[in-house]
């Protein structure tokens, strides 16, 4: 392959895909997967972030975890961008099926339609699932 | 009569919909954890609530709601609880049934 790249220690920089399904705080998927991807984010792999389905709730404003006993970790996916973690997708039918728009996330999203959300799946090296 | 507890979302699982269609007249349904997806306004599964409260009583946990930022979209009708509302509630109905 002509175009590949590599990262500085001269390793091939791969494309992941982090998919993300499942609600906050109610199984530890989200937490877990938001661990992976900061342990990923020091190799300097070109990382994207899909939210399906419920895993849309993880990126909800306004979480406030006192009254459960859990760590709230929504802003960590603020602070996301400081490790070069900045593609992040949102599917538009889990957004209309919960009622939520780009306003009612912690960050910036971009809005994929089905046919779009098949492309970004086909375009990665790697897909992890949680 | 009986205190339904649903602690999955209605996106993922059938659980608030199977116990809707297995409460009778008068039921209450306490929606915890996850479950307290199904007691939002503007979503796919809020007719199914809205309809259900025609003839139950829906609550949500209020520490739930609070901790998934969703306290602003609560459908009208539904009663928000403490923990101490939840155990009140327990101990007002004859049996529990958990709707995993």
């Amino acid at each position: 392959m002509t175009d590949e790249m590599y990262d500085e220690e001269g390793g091939p920089v791969k494309k992941f895909l982090y998919l993300n399904r499942k609600a906050p705080y109610g199984t530890i998927y989200a937490l877990e997967s938001l661990e992976v991807v900061l342990i990923g984010a020091a190799f300097e792999q070109d990382v994207s972030l899909l939210f399906m389905d419920d895993g849309i709730f993880q990126l909800k404003k306004g979480q406030d975890t006192k009254g459960i006993g859990m760590k709230n970790f929504s802003p960590t996916y603020r602070a996301l961008e400081m490790y070069d973690v900045e593609k992040l997708y949102v599917d538009k039918k889990s957004m209309d099926e919960r009622g939520l728009s780009a306003d009612d996330l912690v960050v910036p999203v971009e809005i994929l339609d089905a046919a779009q959300v098949a492309d970004l799946m086909e375009d990665q090296d790697v897909i992890l699932s949680f | 009569m009986i205190l339904h507890t649903v602690n999955k979302s209605p996106f993922e699982k059938n659980s608030l919909e199977r116990c809707i269609e297995s409460a009778k007249d008068g039921a209450a349904i306490l929606l915890i954890e996850d479950g307290v997806y199904g007691a939002l306004n503007n979503t796919a599964y809020s007719d199914m609530a809205q309809n259900a409260m025609k003839t139950v009583k829906i609550y949500a946990l209020a520490p739930d709601v609070q901790a998934r930022g969703v306290g602003d979209r609560v459908l009208d009708g539904v009663e928000l609880v403490d923990y101490n509302g939840f155990v009140d509630l327990a101990e007002s109905h004859s049996k529990v049934q958990a709707w995993l």
